[in-house]
């Protein structure tokens, strides 16, 4: 099913306390992940709305990431915990939908998890790829 | 429209190694609002900074993008350089295109190309930023302390010291809390009121600090720099600025039989009382629960004799209303109630005590003298018995008992043993465990020295049961190393019961907007980094109230709690983040969704007056976001059912253009 040269298109949000300083981390390390990753940040996971997510993939994303603090280490106390929920909401809704659970993902990445930041990009980016185009979701109407 | 001007950075070779610097530059010129787009070696060097002002001021730049290292790193340093060219600071964004691009992809075509589609999400941001300013609000220079135990006492000294106003808010009607039923303490066993009492006067004579004794906290409202509060402060039927403290009322006094809660009622008192010699204040107090003039008017006799004339019977309930900036929290513990305990038979011998109640037995002003004598006989008792982790430690499924380690429960039930075998040599004493935890200094030496210098018997593992039979306990339990059972013949069993937050806790925390966990301690704006103050922004740990905590970790907190205070007294007035959560009034609806899942307790409700397309007023519930105590984590923006609530900074169609020009 995978097209020659496809390269998936990924949306990341990432917290900016642990997971955006994680993402930072892994490239003061050189620990290399696919340049499909593209990293929106947000002051906490929180403030991800799931209209965000569905947007990335009304214009074409076929994959969205969202990362935040651990639970329990979140900087604004609560806000991952309200994260989880919305999105086991989310997640179920696009369940219903049939668009496949590996295109979304809610990961916790400490601000000293360089490596794991790295290694969940790699592994994010490989299922995504082998699912291949995002055709659901996507809005013809919305390509330029 | 803005005019951005685009400035893409080499960092040396660290940026321009793998991104084809010059075709981004060339790339973002095109996008829309860009009027001037260019690159250099180090945008943060003197020379590019000078680049970005003289930009500004020659294209009439109104936003900035920077293509350069995190924000993390160097965002503030470009927002200076942006206010100090005429244009507003939150007006910069960065695309972080070394750490999160040029650094991780090692293809310089990709490279490249993804610096490029990053640029372009950030000139989408900025073509929406907004000026942000921050706002300021002034700080009230008092303090307010809640909880007068060793906790409360040092940081009320730290913050007067440092110059300011402190009011301490104690329950009981002395200052002292739990020290002052403490014999000796570990590991110096130096004892606790010739080490406490002295800083009990130094709060009484301070100048700066006013002492609200038998007062409770009734109502909180405000935020940082700006708590308006309300304390409660009990009748004591005693006047206390006549009061000589002579205690000559406590001897006449006819009722005698009121338990004596400061010897955790093995001894009693009467029912007009000083709670201990050093009490600060030093006034007494009549106990209305069982004073028989208050219950039924016949009596009186304290106040015939009282020679100040500071009795009182028809005294009230005052209530207080302060102003302050800062709140610290010093609640302290109290031991778990035995009830759920049957095997230990502590409801059934008066022989089995609480480790607390071993202290006042040992104590010089304790029920006994510091003579230990069982509590059933008064005799001198022989074998003792000490069990630790009596409700510590225990697992969830037990529904008894808690799952934190106590920490303070090891160090001085070593104490304990030792002094008991210091006093009385003709006395064995047996330590039942599962660890024991000592890191702290001088505290595994401690622990070695009952066992090797004072013959102390610990055994790894549990008693299963205590039966009294006639004078005796006989104990039965578990030696977990030679796997055998153990029967001891004892004449008193010691329990080293869990300890947990003190019952005012939780409603104080409602009160504070303070966040707990599910046992009932404070938890702290970060548990690592910021371990003294609570996610509520001007709300303060300090002891026990955080965690189970001994006296120099109490007192090593106190202080750091106190040096956050004066912190924050110091400033004349806050500078708020201005990345904050607003409210679009004509769209809320007053749901309240918003404030419930605020954390910080930052959003209030409002009824307000609308004019109506038809000229007409109407009175609607809003919500208002009080930007003093957001904190801008924006879970508010997407609870909002209605779409009012957007985030300064982060807002909603800041970020979908953010998606839309990753995805274009």
């Amino acid at each position: 099913m995978q097209v020659e040269g496809y390269r998936p298109l990924i949306v990341a949000f990432c917290c900016n306390w642990c997971s955006y300083a994680g993402a930072d981390l892994a490239g003061n390390n050189r620990l290399s992940y696919p340049a499909d990753v593209k990293i929106i940040r947000v002051p906490c996971s929180c403030r991800v709305n799931p209209m965000f997510i569905l947007r990335a993939f009304q214009r074409g994303a076929d994959g969205v990431i969202l990362c935040g603090c651990h639970p329990g280490d979140c900087h604004y106390t609560t806000g991952n915990f309200y994260t989880r929920r919305r999105m086991a909401l989310l997640f179920s809704m696009l369940d219903y939908l049939g668009i496949e659970r590996e295109r979304t993902r809610v990961e916790w990445v400490s601000a000293a998890e360089g490596a794991k930041f790295a290694a969940t990009m790699n592994d994010f980016a490989r299922k995504v790829a082998e699912l291949g185009e995002n055709k659901r979701l996507e809005d013809l109407r919305c390509k330029q | 429209m803005q005019r951005i001007g685009v400035f893409v950075c080499w960092c040396g070779s660290n940026i321009a190694g793998t991104v084809d610097v010059q075709a981004v530059s060339d790339a973002l010129k095109n996008e829309p609002g860009v009027v001037f787009s260019t690159n250099y070696q180090y945008m943060c060097s003197q020379a590019g900074q000078n680049m970005i002002k003289d930009a500004i001021a020659e294209y009439k730049l109104t936003g900035i993008v920077i293509c350069s290292c995190s924000p993390r790193m160097h965002e503030a340093t470009f927002r200076k350089t942006a206010e100090s060219a005429g244009i507003n600071p939150y007006m910069v964004e960065i695309a972080n295109i070394r750490e999160q691009c040029s650094w991780v992809h090692k293809d310089k075509e990709t490279g490249t190309e993804k610096a490029i589609i990053l640029g372009r999400t950030a000139i989408a941001k900025v073509n929406l930023n907004a000026p942000l300013t921050a706002g300021e609000t002034p700080v009230t220079k008092r303090a307010l302390v809640i909880g007068g135990g060793i906790a409360g006492i040092q940081t009320a000294l730290d913050i007067a010291d440092a110059g300011f106003q402190v009011d301490i808010v104690e329950k009981k009607p002395t200052i002292g809390g739990k020290m002052t039923q403490l014999d000796k303490t570990f590991p110096t066993l130096d004892c606790a009121a010739c080490i406490l009492t002295p800083k009990m006067v130094d709060v009484a004579q301070n100048e700066n600090i006013r002492i609200f004794s038998y007062s409770e906290v009734k109502e909180v409202k405000g935020f940082v720099g700006n708590f308006d509060v309300k304390i409660t402060k009990h009748a004591r039927y005693v006047k206390e600025d006549v009061c000589t403290g002579c205690g000559l009322c406590t001897e006449k006094c006819p009722m005698k039989k009121v338990p004596n809660e400061h010897n955790l009622g093995m001894d009693t008192r009467s029912a007009i009382y000083i709670p201990f010699a050093q009490a600060v204040p030093k006034v007494a107090t009549i106990d209305p629960d069982y004073c028989n003039m208050l219950k039924n008017g016949k009596c009186g006799l304290c106040s015939k004799i009282c020679a100040a004339g500071a009795i009182d019977y028809t005294q009230k309930d005052e209530e207080i209303e302060e102003k302050y900036g800062a709140i610290v929290v010093a609640t302290g513990y109290n031991p778990i109630s035995l009830d759920k305990f049957d095997e230990f038979a502590y409801n059934q011998s008066k022989d089995v005590v609480t480790s607390l109640e071993l202290e006042r037995l040992m104590n010089a002003a304790g029920p006994t003298g510091g003579t230990l004598l069982r509590p059933s006989d008064g005799k001198h008792p022989h074998t003792i018995v000490m069990v630790q982790c009596v409700g510590s430690r225990c697992s969830a499924g037990a529904r008894k008992g808690k799952e934190y380690c106590s920490k303070i429960c090891c160090m001085y039930t070593a104490k304990h043993a030792m002094l008991i075998r210091d006093k009385y040599p003709d006395t064995e004493v047996y330590v039942f465990y599962i660890d024991v935890r000592t890191p702290g200094k001088n505290f595994d030496e401690f622990y070695r020295r009952a066992v090797e210098e004072y013959g102390v018997h610990y055994i790894k593992g549990m008693v299963g049961k205590v039966s009294p039979e006639g004078d005796i306990l006989k104990v039965q339990g578990s030696d977990l190393i030679t796997n055998e059972q153990i029967h001891i013949d004892a004449d008193m069993v010691v329990l080293a019961a869990a300890i947990e937050p003190d019952k005012s806790a939780r409603p104080l925390a409602t009160m504070l907007t303070a966040s707990m966990d599910t046992n009932d301690f404070f938890t702290e704006a970060h548990p690592k980094l910021r371990p003294v103050e609570s996610p509520t922004a001007g709300v303060y740990l300090s002891g026990a109230c955080q965690g189970p905590k001994d006296i120099p970790e109490t007192v090593a907190q106190a202080g750091a709690a106190a040096s956050k205070v004066i912190g924050l007294l110091c400033k004349d007035s806050l500078k708020n983040n201005p990345c904050i959560a607003h409210s679009d009034e004509m769209m809320c609806n007053g749901c309240s969704c918003c404030e419930k899942v605020c954390a910080y307790g930052a959003i209030t409700y409002v009824d307000k007056e609308f004019r109506m397309p038809d000229r007409t007023t109407q009175i609607r519930r809003v919500s208002q976001v009080n930007p003093a105590v957001c904190q801008g984590c924006g879970a508010c923006t997407v609870a909002c059912p209605s779409g009012a609530m957007n985030l300064y900074g982060f807002a909603n169609e800041q970020i979908i253009a953010e998606v839309d020009a990753i995805c274009r």
